[in-house]
């Protein structure tokens, strides 16, 4: 009697969580398909007429992918040609990228590995600059920069890339769980200098919290709309987010079809290293999340 | 004894190299960062814009607080009546339409996916698909959303029309709060997945004793949810939660890229603080001093949100806690006087 009971509940407590299952998957998967919608309608309207999009709407792809891309190329090349944009992104984000990770593990490594005086005051002060965005003082930024004849440059795009605070944050914190100190020591008893430590010991350990801030530097340098909109004027100079903002202009307005393939050119670079590496993404983020 | 000194000289020098690994950051946030803060809190107080009719900049010349007067007080009289106090308000009421469901629902994702009874397999393909969108550009999601809610034409028109849920297509850009609506929307969709994942890191963070142990004393779920896994999410929520409000007050990408002016329609009700500031810098007279006055009150509003999210969410038990611990010092302290 009492079994007959117990089996009875735990059939009972079976199908609860069978039907928890299926409600929490079916959440899920609405919301994955939330997530790809925009995107495949995009991606949908970039291989249909002009004229297609405007009369009806659909989930079917069509065959003028081609030619959409040819106006693209036709409207947009009459000032700059399109990959001028692409070269001007990936040349700001790649050095940006190189930059913030290399001297953000040598700042973690400084104040890490030393004890000097000041060194605690150092980390305390870079967790407080951590709160500071930059737009906050954007306006003295460009009136410094145009001052010194910069404004229109990508120096002031790329330079400020070594301090970066929360790279710095996440460094160190990878750093004191995978940088033995008694491998430094070893390291200066064998006579190595202490710039030739850092790089030859320290940063090859480091390789893949390096890795994980590489990619997240090097998207939010390329999606960065912010700055560069407000430094450059000269449009050869333009980075891949600026087009898109030329892109809801007059030229480009009447003609849905360029629009789509436009923006689909802007997200494929990224869309690729995403579904390549979002593992190594996700695992960051959650690395990144979890601090103190 | 010569030893020990010739080692205390050893380890002086290997400290000064502290300084050179520290330095560049230090130099690059003093010239790129520090001083062009400085900078904009200098130009607050100064008179500088350029002369339209014979495009020659006036100033900078130091005027007091008269920048902060225009910014603070309308041309009513009436405090706070103000563009710059409408754009924060508009900022903060589309950072609030999107934070509240977007902590909610990455809190019951977080916990669903954590749930050790009920397991789901996909979660990883799940975890992909939601995060996506927050690492696409921000500028090509901004202008993808105002081709899908054109007016008549866009997909979503066009759908709500063949649904027959709509008889006529309807001007999303031109009606308040379907704008700010739409931005919200687009800021929850971009980020829930990132604090989701941060929000499940943080419960796996949990020892899984504590859960057990609650379980085993007959808690259900929902008691196991505010009694274990809410306090002690709380540093991870703190995090979240400042990240998103010092992030959400700096939007400007997607509310510039979404409507056609590019200035916050309809009427200035979806333009951010941000938007405003950058409008008054380099637009018409380039009004530099008062847009860095403008400046000036989000840094302070940043601030002031930082701090207080901190004094909200600090641990209420351990200031108890300590409170305790140091009455108890007193007393034996007193009765050690005895």
């Amino acid at each position: 009697m009492m079994a007959d009971g117990a089996q009875k509940m735990k059939k009972g407590a079976h199908a609860r969580i069978l039907g928890a299952s299926i409600f929490r998957n079916i959440v899920c998967i609405f919301l994955c398909f939330l997530s790809l919608i925009p995107f495949w309608i995009m991606l949908v309207n970039a291989t249909r007429s002009s004229t297609d999009i405007q009369m009806a709407f659909s989930l079917i792809p069509s065959t003028h992918i081609w030619e959409n891309f040819q106006k693209l190329l036709y409207q947009a090349n009459e000032n700059v040609p399109l990959y001028r944009y692409m070269i001007n992104s990936l040349v700001i984000a790649g050095f940006s990228t190189v930059l913030s990770v290399y001297f953000s593990t040598a700042t973690a490594y400084g104040v890490t590995v030393y004890r000097f005086k000041g060194s605690q005051f150092a980390w305390a002060f870079i967790m407080a600059i951590m709160m500071i965005p930059t737009q906050v003082s954007s306006i003295g930024f460009f009136r410094f920069m145009y001052n010194l004849g910069l404004s229109n440059n990508f120096i002031p795009l790329i330079i400020p890339a070594i301090a970066a605070p929360a790279t710095v944050f996440f460094m160190r914190q990878y750093m004191l769980s995978a940088l033995p100190l008694e491998i430094i020591d070893a390291a200066r008893i064998d006579g190595s200098g202490e710039f030739k430590t850092f790089n030859t010991i320290a940063v090859p350990l480091m390789k893949p919290a390096v890795a994980t801030q590489a990619i997240f530097v090097f998207i939010a340098s390329w999606n960065n709309f912010y700055t560069p909109s407000m430094l450059l004027s000269s449009q050869s100079l333009y980075t891949l987010p600026m087009f898109v903002q030329l892109m809801r202009g007059e030229r480009f307005r009447s003609d849905y079809g360029i629009i789509y393939v436009g923006l689909v050119i802007t997200i494929l670079p990224i869309f690729i290293v995403y579904f390549a590496l979002s593992k190594y993404i996700i695992a960051g983020v959650a690395l990144g999340g979890v601090k103190e | 004894m010569a030893k020990t000194a010739k080692q205390k000289r050893k380890t002086v020098e290997y400290s000064r190299y502290g300084y050179y690994f520290i330095a560049p950051f230090f130099i690059v946030f003093a010239i790129f960062q520090l001083w062009p803060l400085i900078y904009t809190i200098g130009l607050a107080f100064c008179e500088n814009y350029t002369d339209t009719m014979f495009n020659v900049e006036v100033g900078p010349v130091f005027n007091g607080i008269d920048n902060f007067k225009t910014v603070f007080i309308g041309k009513d009289g009436a405090l706070f009546n103000t563009y710059t106090f409408l754009s924060l308000w508009n900022t903060i009421i589309m950072w609030l339409m999107n934070f509240i469901p977007q902590i909610l629902l990455a809190l019951l994702l977080a916990i669903w996916f954590t749930d050790t009874r009920v397991k789901m397999k996909a979660q990883g393909a799940y975890k992909i698909m939601t995060f996506m969108p927050n690492i696409i550009t921000a500028a090509t999601i901004s202008v993808l959303f105002y081709s899908l809610f054109n007016y008549p034409n866009g997909p979503v028109n066009q759908l709500l029309l063949e649904l027959g849920i709509f008889d006529e297509p309807f001007r999303f850009f031109q009606r308040k709060w379907a704008t700010r609506g739409i931005i919200s929307f687009i800021n929850f969709w971009m980020w829930y997945g990132n604090t989701m994942v941060v929000l499940t890191a943080g419960v796996l963070g949990i020892s899984p004793s504590l859960f057990e142990a609650a379980r085993v004393d007959g808690a259900s779920s929902f008691q196991i949810f505010k009694k274990v896994t809410l306090p002690l999410l709380r540093p991870i929520l703190l995090f979240t939660l400042v990240n998103s409000a010092i992030g959400g007050l700096q939007m400007y990408d997607i509310p510039k890229l979404l409507t056609i002016s590019g200035y916050g329609d309809p009427d200035y009700m979806t333009r951010t603080i941000t938007m405003y500031m950058r409008e008054l810098a380099f637009t018409g007279a380039r009004q530099m001093g008062k847009a860095s006055a403008t400046s000036v009150v989000l840094f302070v509003v940043t601030l002031f949100f930082s701090l207080l999210l901190f004094y909200i969410m600090r641990d209420k038990d351990a200031i108890k806690e300590r409170k305790q611990n140091k009455a108890v010092q007193k007393e034996l302290a007193r009765k050690g006087a005895k």
